[in-house]
C-alpha cells in the first residue's frame, strides 16, 4: 500500500516537475527579452535536475544523482557565461 | 522498482510527502516565471524552485536512499550546498546585465545611476 502510494507519488511529482519544465520552456522560446531567455534556460536547469532526482527515487538507483549534479554545475557556468554575454555583447549595440 | 519492497510504510510516505511537497512549490515558481509581469519581479519567482523545491526533494532522496541501504546516505547535500552557493551568483549577473541594458536604452522604469540608493551599482557601471 504505502509503495503504491510513493510510486504514485513520485508519478505526480514527476508530471508536475514537466508542467515547470513546460512553464520555464515557454518563457524561453517567448522572451521579450535576453535576460527572460536567459533566466528561463536556468529555470528549466533547476527544474531538469529535481526531475532526475525524482527518476533517481524512481528507479532506486545511483547513477541519476551524477547526472543531476553535472546538470547542476552546467546550468551555473552556462547561465554565468551568458549573463556576462549580455553585459559586455550589448555595448556595441 | 526493486529497491521498493524493502521500504517501511513511514519512509515511503515522507518521502512521497517531500517530493510532492518539493514538486508543487516548484511547480508554483516556474508558474510565477510564466505570469508576472517585469522582468524584475520574474526574477523572484524561480528562486522557490531552488530553495524549497531543491531542499524538499533533496531531503526525500536522502531518506528514501538511506533507509533502503541502511546507512546514512547523504550526498545530496553536494547538490544542496552548490545549487545554494550558485543561485544567489548567477541571479546577481544576471540582473546586472538586465541593468546596464535598461539603462544604456534609456528606459525609464529602472532608476538610473544617479539616484540609484545602492552605492554598489553606483560605482559597478
Amino acid at each position: 500500500m504505502s509503495v503504491a502510494i510513493l510510486t504514485w507519488a513520485i508519478t505526480i511529482a514527476q508530471v508536475l516537475l514537466g508542467l515547470a519544465m513546460c512553464c520555464a520552456t515557454y518563457r524561453l522560446i517567448a522572451g521579450p527579452r535576453a535576460q527572460d531567455r536567459i533566466l528561463g534556460l536556468d529555470t528549466l536547469y533547476v527544474n531538469a535536475m529535481l526531475m532526475l532526482i525524482t527518476f533517481g527515487i524512481r528507479t532506486a538507483s545511483m547513477i541519476y544523482f551524477e547526472a543531476a549534479l553535472i546538470i547542476g554545475l552546467l546550468g551555473f557556468v552556462a547561465t554565468v557565461a551568458l549573463a556576462k554575454f549580455l553585459m559586455r555583447g550589448e555595448v556595441i549595440e | 522498482m526493486s529497491g521498493l519492497d524493502a521500504l517501511p510504510a513511514w519512509a515511503a510516505l515522507l518521502t512521497a510527502l517531500l517530493v510532492l511537497l518539493g514538486a508543487v512549490v516548484t511547480l508554483i515558481g516556474s508558474i510565477g516565471l510564466l505570469r508576472l509581469n517585469s522582468f524584475y519581479s520574474r526574477v523572484h519567482a524561480p528562486t522557490l524552485g531552488t530553495t524549497v523545491g531543491m531542499a524538499s526533494i533533496l531531503a526525500g532522496s536522502a531518506l528514501y536512499f538511506s533507509v533502503i541501504d541502511a546507512r546514512p546516505v547523504i550526498h545530496e547535500i553536494l547538490i544542496a550546498i552548490f545549487v545554494t552557493l550558485t543561485t544567489p551568483v548567477t541571479l546577481m549577473l544576471l540582473v546586472r546585465a538586465a541593468l546596464y541594458r535598461d539603462r544604456t536604452e534609456g528606459s525609464g522604469d529602472v532608476p538610473t545611476e544617479e539616484t540609484a540608493e545602492d552605492s554598489i551599482l553606483r560605482t559597478e557601471d
